[in-house]
């Protein structure tokens, strides 16, 4: 059932939120412990609110758009008083003092959230290995990783803890384990969702998106964390509407990128995703093959503005006023750098420092404010694809879940693993990870849409979808 | 030998609010860490929101020292550690700053060229207690905005650097953007060399007779190193208030690198040329406008109308009672007694218990001949000390003026009581005239007019001779 | 040009990089680090081959300008609230290693 159908089964009162909570809960007791999906579970209080939208119901007053749904939430979001690490030993131990706006809206409407989702630590890595509260398992096959760094969030869809939730996005970090773990994953365009309350990794590329075991499930999360607000100075203030978009595939173009076939990418991962495609030319859709020719510079020029924003997103981990605590009686240079040196992981510090470096006098030029060039670039890329075709589709990731601690060792053949889905975030695209493999090991497909496109690329996925 | 000076000044914007958060920015009368929010305190997934006012403030500020306005800015991110600065990083402005190319004309009728003005983010403040191995953080400073003003080295001694910072003062308080009466709202860094040596810029000037003293010592310093053939050395010093003394950072050159960048959570500020000439066109008169009106208007000295104009507060205050009465009596008034009577005090007149209608009411008294000049002091007096109208002041302690037949009639009084002062005025001892007064005086309780009294008593001995 | 050497990246520099992050290192980690720098920057200076002549950069997610909010005060931390987490306070003050003057 997908969360739309179990909410309205909670209004009508064919079902009650109590109810499918404690059935979430079996599978949590059941699961968990294997998968480590959570950082931190909110059981018993989700159970009383639970009760409370349950009573509310009875007594026929109204209840919001989400009513009893437990929501897992990336551990990179803050919720105000429960433990908010982002994964690292940084933040042991840290209740911030306010609610993300994405976590408000979700309370708003009446959503439960039942607890935070395990990350990459900081959101850095493509593997949920690097999170001090010990790696995910991907449920699928639990020797293999659920991708990253949103992995805690898949893991818990895919093996029932709920049926919605949030990840972040900064280079694939939602449609990556979405696609290893077999589920949907949203990443809205840039501005859409309010990154108030999400623990900044590289503030010109994150964005929160949905992670479901349904199409339905995106839409309906999606519309709820999408609305205005007035806390992020980067985004957009239209409220969404949230209305059915009509699609014919007699009316599409569809485009397929060289640059993210071939070469690189696992041959049945491109087999399965052409199957679809072949699907959807019978179904009525054009298919045309496009060119983003800055392509081959992507990856690099990606990491190069997400790491120099993360040295200085970073920064504020001093030890002071909040997170990992250690003594201070030497100078306070040298408290800092202790403290950043064991409150940090080494995926964490490496990037810092290679931050650091690309911002450096003499440098900037030559990494950062060239990347942003290679930015622009890709951007005038896709905006002349969006000219020609409506939609964009390729696999979200090269290859299906690797095992876990077979890349761990090597950073760069790790970063290589984003080389799909980070020109999406350097250009602010939305793009949604659908998964297209049905037996064993899940394979994802991507389908990139042009800017506040998510409801017609919902939309298509839908037809995708639809034997 | 020539000396160059400049300053980069910073001056904390009396905005309501916080210049990227709701939180007050009252800081000096409240407990620590009592304004503070997830924005100002760094705390993670927290972004900036630009307060419109402080963008404004910024506007009038650039436009008053005649600066180009930026039709378009941007916040960048100054990243450096401190404790006192919980992200990080600052966020300043770099290469496109709020405003460039702008004068100050001092005093002596020089102009100091304005390099450029910027908005930024206060940090924390720091306490250091004695006896204590941790320091102290107050984050309730944190975010407060400010204003910082870079000028070009047109400045030639420590003096110039003083009049620059008091004309700053006067512009940016005339604006009504600025309080330089509160502790360290205004705080500098100044750039100082002598001809042939190395630049020291020196850190943590905070008042505007810190910044002479700083700079003095710096000059001889300097001048020291050289006389003896030693070389100045390009460094940054700390200026230590109490000791009046700079002394060297501890902090190394290559540890300046601030990795400036686009503030990414902060989008571009663009300015219309409308909204510059909205702004500009409400700009109120400037001090060395107020001052030339005054000269022709209320026919003041150079000297008054300099000593009237250091504050908006004053001047206004000056203004509003010079409309009602005598114009010149008032700047005498102001000028010199009050302004006597409130330094004395070490006050300033807003602190202070005397209203214009104080003011006023005396001087109508004093130019009706209903009190006499010292008796208007000492309703001024008790005005400022006790907090009581000058109306009360002057029943309570009988201060109005007495008649000339009141006063005869005391005089010969008194000169009936002191046969022996009548004797040394007979023998030609003149002393013996001033003792008399003083005696009516005191009888009259300082309410007679002593250049009349002189005369009757005068009268009076010759009367009897 | 910056402090830090043109073609490689040193032990040195490591260092100081480091020392500019506030981040502290041993010698192994030195050793480390210097070499998988030095791999990645390799990777990453594939950047060099792109043709800017003429593009500007794109420094922010979206095109937005002149977001701005009212000079009211709203939605202070309580004392209490903002020492929460705090490593150590006392009387109200969040402390901090020992800055010298
Ligand atoms: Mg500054
Ligand atoms: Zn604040």
């Amino acid at each position: 059932m997908n969360a739309k159908e179990i909410v309205n089964e909670i209004k009508r009162g064919e079902k009650t939120a109590a109810g499918f909570l404690f059935e979430c809960k079996n599978k949590i007791e059941k699961k968990e412990e294997e998968i480590n999906a959570f950082i931190s579970l909110d059981l018993e209080r989700s159970i009383e609110k639970a009760k409370e939208i349950d009573k509310k119901i009875k007594e026929g007053k109204d209840v919001g758009k989400l009513a009893g749904l437990p929501i897992a939430v990336k551990d990179s979001i803050t919720t105000s008083n429960f433990k908010t690490t982002c994964g690292s030993k940084m933040l042991e131990g840290y209740h911030p003092p306010y609610d993300s706006t994405v976590v408000s809206k979700i309370k708003e409407e009446d959503g439960i959230v039942i607890g935070k989702a395990n990350c990459d630590e900081f959101c850095m890595g493509s593997s949920t290995e690097t999170s001090y509260f010990g790696s995910t398992r991907n449920p699928v096959d639990e020797e293999r990783v659920p991708g990253g760094s949103s992995g805690g969030s898949a893991a818990s869809v895919k093996y029932g803890a709920n049926p919605l939730a949030l990840g972040s996005d900064t280079g694939g970090s939602v449609r990556c384990p979405a696609s290893f773990c077999g589920v949907y994953g949203l990443k809205p365009t840039y501005g859409q969702v309010s990154r108030y309350g999400l623990i900044a990794y590289a503030s010109s590329l994150d964005q929160i998106g949905p992670i479901a075991n349904s199409i339905e499930g995106i839409s309906l999360l999606f519309n709820v964390i999408s609305g205005s607000n007035d806390m992020d100075s980067t985004k957009v203030e239209e409220e969404r509407g949230g209305s059915q978009i009509e699609l014919s595939l007699n009316d599409l173009n569809i485009g397929i990128p060289k640059e993210f076939y071939g070469e690189g990418v696992d041959e049945e991962v491109e087999e399965k995703v052409k199957e679809n495609l072949d699907q959807l030319r019978d179904k009525g859709a054009k298919l045309k093959e496009i060119s983003i020719p800055s392509m081959e510079y992507a990856l690099s020029a990606y990491y190069i503005v997400a790491m120099s924003e993360a040295s200085s997103n970073l920064a504020r981990f001093d030890g002071i006023r909040y997170g990992f605590k250690q003594k201070m009686n030497d100078n306070w240079e040298k408290v800092f750098s202790q403290v950043r040196k064991t409150g940090f992981g080494e995926e964490v510090r490496r990037r810092i420092m290679l931050g650091t470096y690309a911002l450096s006098t003499g440098y900037y030029e030559k990494y950062y404010e060239k990347a942003l060039k290679v930015r622009t670039l890709l951007k005038r890329d896709f905006e002349k694809a969006f000219k020609e075709v409506d939609f964009i589709i390729t696999p979200t990731m090269p290859f299906r879940a690797f095992e876990i601690d077979e890349k761990i060792e090597d950073p760069l053949s790790l970063y290589m693993a984003d080389i799909l889905t980070v020109p999406v975030n350097m250009a602010g695209l939305p793009s949604l990870s659908v998964p297209c493999e049905t037996n064993g090991l899940p394979i994802g497909l991507q389908i990139i849409g042009d800017s506040f496109e998510e409801d017609r690329i919902i939309e298509l996925a839908r037809k995708i979808k639809e034997e | 030998m020539d000396i160059v000076i400049g300053l980069e000044v910073h001056i904390q914007l009396q905005t309501n609010t916080k210049l990227f958060c709701g939180c007050s920015t009252n800081y000096r009368d409240s407990k620590p860490n009592k304004h503070t929010c997830p924005i100002c305190l760094g705390l993670p997934g927290s972004l900036p929101k630009l307060n419109q006012k402080a963008l404004e403030y910024g506007i009038k500020a650039g436009l008053a020292l005649d600066c180009n306005i930026a039709d378009s800015m941007q916040f960048h991110r100054k990243n450096y550690f401190y404790p006192d600065l919980p992200k990080g990083f600052q966020i300043s402005q770099y290469d496109s700053p709020l405003a460039t190319e702008g004068t100050v004309e001092l005093s002596n009728g020089k102009k100091i060229e304005i390099r450029r003005i910027h908005l930024e983010e206060d940090p924390g403040r720091l306490e250091h207690p004695a006896g204590k191995k941790q320091s102290y953080v107050d984050y309730n400073r944190s975010g407060v905005p400010l204003l910082e003003i870079v000028t070009e080295p047109d400045m030639s001694s420590p003096q110039e650097a003083r009049d620059f910072l008091r004309k700053i003062r006067e512009i940016m308080e005339y604006l009504k953007i600025f309080d330089g009466g509160l502790e360290g709202s205004l705080r500098c860094d100044a750039n100082i060399s002598i001809e042939g040596g190395g630049r020291a810029e020196v850190k943590n000037i905070s008042s505007y007779k810190g910044a002479e003293k700083a700079l003095n010592y710096e000059i001889t310093r300097q001048k020291n190193l050289m006389r003896r053939g030693k070389e100045v050395k390009r460094e940054t010093r700390h200026f230590n208030e109490e000791q009046g003394i700079t002394k060297p950072s501890r902090e190394k050159e290559e540890e300046h690198d601030y990795r400036y960048f686009p503030e990414p959570d902060l989008p571009r500020v663009t300015i219309s040329k409308e909204k510059i000439k909205e702004i500009e066109e409400s700009l109120p008169e400037l001090p060395d406008e107020k001052r030339d009106r005054f000269q022709k208007e209320y026919g003041l000295s150079q000297d008054q109308a300099e000593s009237l104009t250091t504050s908006l507060f004053l001047a206004d205050f000056y203004e509003e009672i010079a409309c009602q009465i005598d114009p010149e009596l008032t700047a005498t008034w102001v000028a010199d007694t009050l302004k006597g009577e409130l330094s004395y005090r070490g006050i300033n007149l807003k602190e202070s218990n005397i209203e214009k209608e104080d003011l006023l009411f005396i001087l109508r008294y004093l130019k009706e001949d209903e009190i006499t000049e010292k008796g208007a002091i000492k309703v001024m007096r008790s005005t400022l000390d006790e907090n009581k109208k000058p109306e009360k002041i002057i029943e309570e302690e009988n201060l109005r003026s007495i008649s000339l037949d009141e006063i005869s009639e005391i005089a010969k009084r008194v000169i009936k009581e002191n046969p022996e002062a009548i004797e040394d005025y007979r023998q030609g001892k003149e002393k013996a005239v001033n003792y008399l007064v003083g005696q009516v005086m005191k009888e009259t309780n300082g309410r007679a007019d002593p250049g009349e009294t002189n005369k009757l008593i005068q009268k009076q001995l010759e009367e009897i001779d | 040009m910056g402090f830090i050497s043109d073609k490689e990246i040193t032990e040195e520099d490591v260092k100081h990089i480091a020392n500019l992050a506030k981040i502290d290192l041993d010698e192994v980690e030195i050793k480390k680090f210097k070499k998988q720098f030095n791999d990645i920057l390799d990777y990453f200076n594939k950047i060099d081959e792109a043709e800017t002549e003429g593009v500007e950069p794109t420094y922010h997610g979206l095109n937005l300008k002149n977001v701005t909010r009212e000079d009211e005060v709203k939605d202070e931390l309580s004392q209490k609230e903002a020492l929460e987490n705090a490593n150590e306070s006392e009387d109200g003050f969040f402390k901090s290693p020992r800055v010298k003057e």
